[in-house]
């Protein structure tokens, strides 16, 4: 594909063809802005904030923001990086992360998003809110105290596999993930451990059983290398296409 | 009826699509929990084959609306309103007293079943409060006397059509007119004359009129009307929807209540002649639900309106000029007056923003291009109409033409409705509405700004302090941080939960707001809660979350000394409150001795 318009990307110049958002110009040109909530195999949602960046002053998510000609692109400042380590800070006293004992520690994008921006602390109170853990599927548990209501696996069992087992109940701060059952429970769904909904959980929600702590630590997805050069959870599950970076 | 004859009933699905019964769940849901106060499994079931979608999609609308529930309700459903300016004239004190004389905690019902009490966010009643609503019905200008009344009523299980009548009596309270409240008998009557006049100039010319007048809109926001409804008749589909936002509900806003219950006529002649210009056959009134009380006069109006060739076939015999209107109600959520929310809300989902572009003048409902306007708009573009744009822009200021109605409430002796050309000075407002001693003015609600009464000079114009018409004033006696509180709360729950900044930063941010009205907040605390404002007003997903943190760094910014005196001065204060945390075992207990709290036995 010949991009022959551009715009700047902290200095960069990237190429872009109508339609393209910044964060799919980005993305095709191997540069790296913070993400949980974008996959580039879903319709963007522009709700986790994580990719704000700076465009003519104004913040804009750059998964949702359409690229224009001439664009000057702030994704690096320390003010933006500030900002997306706040909205993580923010994401994980909403929920109970307790990354220590997570299998999902070391492979986790939440986890991985928040050391590139240099979270040392959730810094903000805890809510420790009271939430269940769904192990009534033989195949797939489901960890509520980690959703970040990403919607990606609302996205994935609607779009992709058709099933519609996941959506979004309560709101404001009560906002929360349902499972469509008679019971509310995983196993009572239609789900099955090869739906597409069961490969895109960027954080340790929704897991396979049977097989934890697989990875041990320095083997883990983000062990060496930091997420910008090693891409996305989902991007790297065996089941997804890869390799979306170097 | 029984309940399933009930539910029947109001889901009758013959003939109904699955799509024109999805646009339609929450008008269904609207129906059921009015009926039978709450949405019974069944009924869940019911609409889930009717539209085909999943139970737990249903149940995510229904529990996204306040006033949706899946338990019963009490007999009476009784809702206080929590307004700061209920709160001024005393609401909270009548809650207890309610809860006291009936034997309920809020929000639970009573095990008998009769009577559930809780609050809900502004009922649009600022003027005449404290208010209640009660099965959806409004009762103001509340009293400990008439408490009193409502709970014997309430014993005694009598029919609210039994109650008094002048428990219901809502007054308009207009206490000064201008342009378009100056006639008041026209007002009444479906004259027509903004349709004749479009039909003699044509739309073309009548767009031209509307653009002349630098009407902008009245929801706050100011986009000019006529550039959003060419942009709207410029975008190619096969059809274009008109849709005025009467969720009122911003909190100190009323106007639209009034405009809908004595000037409805003006507001269904601005849509019908928007419609007429932009080429749309279908219009939607979005009413809120804590104005149900208006949907049968306002259907009736309508059906007036038809049978005056108003609406409906060959409006006034022109041929091909058809338009007709719905009344959708919403159901107690304030991100609905958001435009894009409300389109969501419109088609029958969750009230969740959506992202743009793509604007809603080219991808509004049902992804055709719509026209959004609020109440106040379609009226003055209806008197333009009629009038022409020299009459309109004569008023105002260059850049704000015509005039503005403000809902005017709390520390005054007169409020009510007024209506000021644009560039009127506070100073100005506060004298006609009889402020004295006066402090501060919030000024466009719990999402504007708090002016001090030393900046009553500004005035109000979109190039100035720009309002949807609320303007509550609060006296040298009053704790303004009382306010901040009630409105960081508001937000908490009123925030939509889609995008994080606004989901988590309300809550983080009315805690830290009640840790400084507890005494407990430090300066690393006033530092915090600037730095999430901040975030907040830069990240946010909306308009809801970059305003929503507005009244907290007001209170900052303009009155440090306020937020000085209440400060604790030491290093660090924790935010774990550990008398608080005892609540729970009180609660179990029943204990409320000194001995059951940390500071008293300390």
């Amino acid at each position: 594909m010949s991009d022959t318009k551009t715009f700047s990307l902290d200095g960069v110049e990237i190429g872009f063809s109508d339609g393209d958002t910044i964060m799919d110009a980005a993305l095709r040109a191997g540069a790296y802005i913070p993400h949980l909530c974008h996959n580039p195999e879903f319709t963007p949602h522009g709700s986790c904030r994580v990719c704000v960046v700076e465009v003519n002053g104004r913040q804009v998510s750059a998964c949702t923001q359409p690229a224009a000609e001439g664009l000057e692109v702030d994704n690096g400042s320390d003010a933006i990086v500030e900002e997306r380590r706040n909205l993580l800070q923010m994401l994980f006293v909403e929920g109970n992360h307790v990354c220590p004992g997570c299998e999902k520690s070391g492979a986790c994008q939440l986890q991985a998003v928040a050391y590139y921006t240099g979270m040392l602390s959730p810094h903000y109170t805890h809510f420790f809110p009271q939430r269940s853990v769904d192990a009534s599927h033989p195949d797939t548990a489901i960890d509520f105290n980690r959703c970040i209501l990403c919607e990606l696996c609302v996205r994935a069992s609607r779009d992709v596999d058709h099933k519609n087992v996941f959506s979004l109940g309560g709101r404001g701060i009560g906002t929360h993930l349902t499972v469509n059952s008679p019971s509310g429970k995983l196993g009572d769904s239609s789900f099955a451990a090869t739906d597409k909904a069961a490969h895109v959980c960027p954080v340790g929600a929704i897991l396979p059983k049977h097989r934890g702590y697989e990875q041990p630590i320095g083997k883990r997805l983000y062990d060496k290398r930091p997420i910008s050069i090693v891409g996305d959870v989902a991007a790297n599950e065996p089941g997804n296409k890869g390799d979306r970076h170097g | 009826m029984t309940h399933d004859e009930i539910i029947k009933t109001i889901i009758a699905s013959a003939g109904v699509s699955h799509d024109a019964a999805r646009r339609h769940l929450l008008q269904y849901l609207c129906q059921i929990q009015q009926r039978l106060s709450y949405i019974p499994g069944d009924a869940i079931t019911q609409l889930a084959r009717l539209t085909q979608l999943p139970e737990s999609e249903i149940h995510g609308v229904i529990e996204f609306y306040s006033f949706l529930h899946k338990q019963p309700r009490g007999q009476y459903d009784i809702l206080l309103s929590d307004s700061i300016t209920d709160h001024m004239l005393g609401s909270r004190k009548l809650l207890q007293q309610l809860c006291t004389r009936l034997g309920v905690e809020p929000g639970v019902p009573r095990s008998d079943g009769l009577v559930t009490v809780d609050t809900t966010s502004c009922t649009g009643l600022c003027d005449q409060g404290p208010a209640l609503l009660v099965n959806g019905t409004a009762v103001s200008r509340l009293s400990d006397q008439r408490i009193e009344q409502i709970c014997q009523l309430i014993e005694t299980a009598t029919e609210t059509s039994q109650w008094p009548a002048e428990f219901f009596d809502i007054e308009d309270n207009i206490l000064r007119r201008d342009l378009l409240l100056a006639d008041e008998t026209a007002a009444a009557s479906p004259d027509g004359s903004a349709l004749r006049a479009l039909i003699e100039n044509g739309s073309d010319a009548l767009l031209d009129i509307i653009e002349q007048s630098g009407l902008r809109g009245r929801g706050g926001a100011g986009f000019r009307t006529g550039m959003k409804w060419r942009f709207c008749k410029q975008a190619e589909a096969d059809s274009h929807y008109v849709v005025c936002n009467a969720d009122e509900g911003e909190p100190g806003t009323f106007k639209d209540r009034v405009l809908l219950n004595s000037y409805a006529n003006s507001v269904f002649e601005g849509m019908t002649l928007c419609a007429g210009i932009i080429g749309a056959q279908q219009g939607y009134l979005y009413l809120r639900g804590e104005y149900r009380y208006l949907l049968e006069p306002l259907q009736a109006l309508l059906q007036q309106r038809r049978d005056n060739g108003l609406l409906g076939q060959d409006i006034l015999g022109k041929d091909g000029f058809n338009f007709d209107i719905d009344i959708h109600l919403g159901a107690g959520a304030y991100i609905c007056g958001e435009e894009s929310s409300l389109i969501e809300s419109l088609e029958g989902k969750r009230g969740i923003p959506r992202k743009r572009p793509p604007f809603p003048v080219t991808h509004g409902y049902l992804n055709k291009p719509t026209v959004v306007n609020n109440v106040e708009t379609f009226m003055a573009a209806a008197k333009i109409s009629a009038l022409g744009a020299d009459w309109f822009c004569h008023a105002g200021t260059p850049e704000s033409t015509g005039t503005k109605l403000l809902s005017i409430s709390g520390d005054c002796e007169r409020p009510g409705i007024y209506e000021y050309p644009f560039g009127v000075t506070i100073k100005q407002v506060l004298e006609d509405c009889g402020a004295v001693d006066s402090q501060a003015v919030q000024i466009a609600g719990a999402a504007g700004t708090t002016l001090p009464v030393s900046d009553a000079n500004r005035c109000i114009a979109f190039e100035d302090v720009a309002t949807a018409g609320s303007f509550m004033v609060f006296n040298k006696e009053r704790k303004l941080l009382d306010m901040v509180q009630n409105f960081a709360r508001f937000f908490v729950h009123e925030s939509c939960g889609f995008c994080t900044p606004c989901r988590v930063g309300s809550s983080l941010l009315k805690d830290l707001v009640e840790k400084l009205v507890n005494g407990h907040a430090t300066q690393y605390d006033v530092a915090e809660m600037k730095q999430i404002g901040a975030l907040m007003k830069r990240s946010s997903f909306c308009g809801l979350g970059t305003t929503a943190a507005n009244p907290v760094l007001d209170l900052l910014n303009r009155f440090p000394q306020l937020v000085e005196e209440q400060l604790a001065h030491s290093g660090y204060e924790p935010a774990f409150d550990l008398d608080a945390a005892l609540q729970d075992a009180r609660d179990i207990t029943g204990r409320d001795d000194a001995g059951a709290h940390i500071e008293a036995s300390t």
